[in-house]
């Protein structure tokens, strides 16, 4: 009989706790976890659509196979165009309406860039940031933004080292996306030649996603008597460039954005023999590296696309990579248990220690702290062959400023 | 003997007891005083769609205004917008001006910025005026991230605005606040539209759109007035960028792209050409119906979204206005049927 | 000198594209008086459905052939279904079903084919004799293409019983119907003579500028303002107008402002031309009496 009066008390007390877990953590129930994003999936940026998406399968994967800690992950993905003013609107409504539990992986950065100060003051994780501006990672003034990938800065005063070390009088231009992308690239790589910046780039040139080709530009680099080239642009435009510098009979030597290096989306569409030599930095797996296809974690995720995401296309590297921060995420909701306030989620994020995503290149490992909002600061340096990405080197840690 | 039968001046009509003037204001009151309302009845963010519907309210007017009025296409409104909110952007972040002080600054480099780009535009027509504007859409987000004015504009990573909170003593919250803002900039700049377009000067802009030789024939100084119209829609478009500004907090060189400026043509037409209160329903519709597109598929929401346009096309080519005007039409000889003449 | 050569080569190959679009453009504005916003990505469209017949292994000529029929039935049917509709319509309510349009066709391309991009195949050979560092064998290639197809557009309109009715049906509907003209399929022809030539502008352009849903989105815009420059009821201007804007972008970028303002300065150039010429440098000058 007391049995029976403490056990009903208990349930009780249990009952009375949950609704108000409930109003501590926002989007948090017994059963489901609810998580806000913004996408591009039309416009301009439409082709990184397809990171929501497979972000989407996967946690319909994880939900699958029971959920974090039972709860179901419900991932709410609204297009934002990729204009800053919709994503504004669109935040606020997965906060304000939708009651999200937190942010994840909201792509671009003047769209996070209107979003950042808002989520701060509302204290709401900003969590993963898709892109690679330098400028997420401060704890001290922006406690609840944090980023993933390895940022453009750092990976330009990568390239720079390279050139100062191998090709110290070497006559460098820049082909740049004239937005935040491509400018990142161009700040990154005057740090990383220092003072040598001004006399050795002898070139910078830019174009807009609306112009139908680079063809004039590269011309005017050649032109300019440049012996080194920089490239940051996105997938078409770096095709474009491969192919052009191919057909002028110019052989410099050549720096990618590891943005733009998949086989399938650039090299191959580019003439792979056009673009051998190039050299660029890379932090992932490109799916469609014959060196990758035995490997144990591309093979997980291969299988994962056909059962989750079967339109996705498997030549992307955006699949890869958006498979890659939703298992990151998976992890830091596992580490918080049954505390998903805010503040943990917030917490654990910041308490990665040498994670080891399958789809990240051996010997790069995932690691922050309260300090540390830099997710992935390794790359490796790798050379195109004709064929395949051979990597060269050791493992650089980029010095996240 | 002869009588003659004389007419006697026709009353005015009476609508169910009462005159039409009543009507309207009758009716623009309730209007206003459902818009007062409005703020303590919407959560937050339903309250900042709505403030940001007043925005494209006030662009609509200024668009129409030029382009259904007075017949000059523009393809290049976002260009305006981006100015007005560029402006009031520098002001705030190097200046420290007060937010409300910025408003009407907004609104007078556009004036200027308008009647500089329409005296030369005078001598173009439909398509070419139409490119020449499309052309001004198209280079601003480049103009914008120049290097050589980064140090103004922040280049492409553009300018924060801090969000205005309400005048110490009243008891709103600052989305409340900024709503009401809008809205007291909003209704002056309709009651000022609607003056002139009722008047002398609306009726010289629609003698120009319709017939520029028998206008210029009666003594209608047409390069005058087109190029002033030019001005003031620009200037009703900065305003509007400026509140926009603050309503979105941030400015960005990518918020302003042609898109931008095609969304402001299709919210006329879908409001209604030559329209006041077209001006309002356009901008609900730019507002709203892409959300609802992109709710009924996930798939290709632009692709709803454009069925919608050919949709709304074909059965209100007059626009919602026209519907409306047409069933305010009926529903008032309906009314009046009873009437002796 | 040879750095300004260069520019200029390259120029007129982009110019290429630009004036095979421009063509499409003039061709549906004499047939019908309209500027239509879709040519763009129907020319898109009608790439991809190329691409989907040589994904399935048909010889190249095969599947260029297929998809100008595709093309030219797709004009038609868009304009019989849903511009007829509208034809009375004023002209801003058809430029937003225009824009409804284009919409509709870009998120179907997208939906359909993703947004990675393709390569596209060039018919002309990588290594024929015409090519050189300047210009690659295809940009040749694809300017002899354009030119062609001007020369067969004007012929048509100029010397052929159906091109003259055309036209008579653009430009007075009311009299060309007193005279025997079917006016409503003169203009569905139209629409499928442009169709048909911007698959072929796109088909060219898509080995340069490699395919994907948002290819033609720069690319009409200078189609637009070269037809305007050139005079938008002139073939032979709106080819010449896409040389001019090609190379005129091309040297104001290079030597004049520099990248960063290189599409502002180009637009600015043509509203210049325009503000001299306000017909562009080859239309016909309207005088209207009073």
């Amino acid at each position: 009989m007391y049995a029976r009066r403490a056990w009903l008390a208990a349930a009780a007390l249990a009952a009375l706790a949950l609704p108000a877990a409930a109003a501590d953590t926002p989007g948090v129930t017994v059963s489901e976890i609810k998580i806000g994003q913004t996408m591009p999936y039309s416009g301009p940026a439409s082709a990184y659509g397809t990171i929501g998406k497979a972000e989407t399968a996967y946690f319909n994967m994880i939900n699958e196979q029971g959920g974090i800690n039972g709860r179901k992950l419900n991932l709410i993905s609204l297009d934002d165009g990729y204009s800053p003013p919709k994503t504004v609107e669109q935040i606020r409504r997965l906060v304000e309406q939708e009651d999200v539990a937190f942010i994840f992986q909201s792509l671009g950065t003047p769209s996070n860039t209107a979003i950042q100060k808002y989520l701060n003051a509302k204290k709401v994780p900003q969590l993963f940031v898709a892109t690679g501006a330098s400028k997420w990672g401060d704890p001290e003034h922006f406690h609840w933004t944090m980023g993933w990938q390895p940022d453009y800065r750092t990976e330009a005063r990568i390239y720079a080292k390279y050139i100062l070390k191998e090709k110290p009088n070497a006559k460098v231009a820049i082909l740049y996306q004239n937005d935040d992308f491509g400018k990142d690239y161009l700040i990154g790589l005057k740090e990383g030649l220092g003072d040598k910046a001004a006399k050795m780039i002898v070139q910078e040139a830019s174009y807009e996603v609306t112009d139908p080709t680079v063809d004039s530009q590269v011309v005017g680099l050649q032109s300019a008597g440049a012996d080194t080239l920089v490239t940051a642009a996105t997938p078409k435009f770096a095709a474009q460039t491969i192919r052009k510098v191919f057909d002028i009979g110019w052989k410099p030597l050549h720096f990618m954005t590891n943005v733009s290096i998949s086989v399938a989306s650039v090299m191959t569409p580019a003439g792979p023999e056009k673009g051998v030599g190039i050299i660029t930095a890379s932090y992932g797996k490109d799916p469609t590296d014959p060196r990758w296809k035995d490997d144990a974690g591309m093979k997980q995720w291969r299988d994962f696309m056909a059962k989750y995401y079967p339109d996705g296309d498997q030549a992307d590297a955006s699949n890869v990579y958006g498979y890659g921060v939703a298992m990151t995420m998976v992890q830091v909701l596992k580490q918080c248990g049954n505390d998903l306030s805010r503040e943990n989620v917030m917490k654990q994020a910041a308490n990665l220690k040498n994670l080891d995503v399958p789809t990240l290149l051996p010997g790069i490992k995932i690691n922050t702290s309260p300090t540390d909002y830099y997710p992935i600061q390794q790359m490796q340096l790798q050379k195109w062959d004709g064929k395949t990405w051979v990597l060269f080197g050791d493992v650089i840690s980029g010095e996240g400023s | 003997m002869i009588t003659v039968e004389t007419s006697r001046p026709a009353a005015a009509r009476h609508y169910a007891g009462l005159s039409l003037r009543t009507w309207r204001i009758a009716g623009i009151a309730a209007l206003l005083a459902a818009a007062c309302v409005l703020p303590f009845s919407l959560s937050s963010y339903h309250l900042f769609q709505a403030t940001q519907v007043l925005v494209y309210a006030i662009v609509l007017l200024g668009l129409n205004m030029l382009t259904g009025f007075n017949g000059q296409i523009s393809l290049g409104h976002g260009a305006f917008y981006a100015i007005g909110a560029y402006t009031a952007a520098i002001l705030l972040d190097k200046t420290g001006m007060p937010y409300w002080a910025t408003i009407p600054f907004a609104g007078l480099v556009c004036l200027v910025a308008g009647f500089l780009f329409g005296r030369p535009a005078l001598r173009l027509e439909g398509h070419y005026l139409a490119l020449a504007t499309f052309a001004l859409a198209v280079s601003t987000p480049q103009i914008l991230k120049y290097k050589h004015l980064e140090s103004w504009t922040g280049g492409v990573q553009g300018i924060i605005i801090s969000k205005p909170d309400a005048p110490a003593g009243l008891p709103l919250d600052s989305d409340q606040w900024l709503y009401f803002f809008c809205l007291i900039w909003t209704a002056p700049l309709f009651v000022v539209g609607w003056n002139l377009l009722r008047g002398r000067t609306g009726r010289a802009m629609v003698a120009i759109r319709d017939h520029p030789m028998a206008a210029a024939t009666m003594g209608i100084d047409t390069a005058l007035y087109k190029s002033l119209t030019f001005g003031v829609s620009a200037m009703y478009t900065g305003i509007a960028g400026a509140l926009g500004a603050l309503v979105a907090q941030f400015v960005s060189p990518d918020s302003f792209g042609f898109f931008l400026s095609i969304s402001f043509l299709v919210g006329i037409v879908i409001g209604g050409i030559a329209s006041i209160s077209g001006a309002v329903f356009g901008a609900i519709f730019i507002e709203f119906v892409p959300n609802i597109a992109d709710q009924i598929s996930k798939a290709a929401p632009w692709a709803i979204y454009g069925i919608f346009l050919i949709a709304f096309m074909y059965l209100m080519p007059m626009g919602v206005a026209g519907v409306v005007r047409f069933a305010a039409a009926r529903f008032a000889r309906l009314a009046s049927a009873r009437r002796p003449g | 000198m040879q750095a300004l050569m260069h520019q200029v080569l390259s120029g007129l190959a982009n110019g290429g594209i630009y004036a095979s679009v421009a063509l499409a453009l003039v061709m549906i504005y004499q047939a019908t008086h309209h500027v239509n916003f879709a040519q763009g990505e129907m020319a898109m469209f009608s790439t991809y459905v190329c691409w989907m017949l040589l994904q399935a292994g048909l010889p190249y000529w095969l599947a260029f052939i297929l998809t100008l029929g595709f093309a030219f039935t797709a004009g038609v049917a868009i304009e019989r279904i849903i511009v007829r509709p509208v034809e009375q319509a004023p002209v801003l309510t058809v430029v937003v079903v225009f824009i409804g349009l284009l919409i509709i066709i870009n998120s179907l391309a997208g939906w359909l084919f993703s947004y990675t991009i393709k390569a596209f195949p060039s018919p002309f050979p990588s290594n024929a004799w015409y090519g050189s560092p300047f210009m690659s064998p295809h940009e040749v290639g694809m300017i002899f293409v354009t030119m062609v197809v001007l020369a067969l557009v004007f012929a048509f309109f100029r010397f052929t019983p159906l091109g003259l009715a055309m036209r008579a049906a653009a430009q007075n509907p009311v009299s060309s119907r007193l005279v025997g003209i079917r006016v409503g399929w003169m203009l569905a022809m139209g629409w499928g003579l442009a169709g048909l030539i911007g698959s072929v502008a796109g088909m060219m352009a898509a080995p340069i500028v490699y395919l994907d849903p948002n290819m033609m989105g720069g690319i009409l815009l200078y189609g637009f303002a070269a037809a305007l420059v050139g005079g938008i009821d002139n073939p032979w201007g709106a080819v010449l107008g896409g040389f001019i804007v090609g190379v005129l972008e091309n040297v104001a970028g290079a030597y004049v402002v520099g990248t960063e303002l290189k599409l502002t300065v180009a637009l600015v150039i043509i509203i210049g031309v325009l503000l001299v010429k306000p017909s562009g440098l080859f239309g016909r000058v309207l005088v209207t009496r009073v």
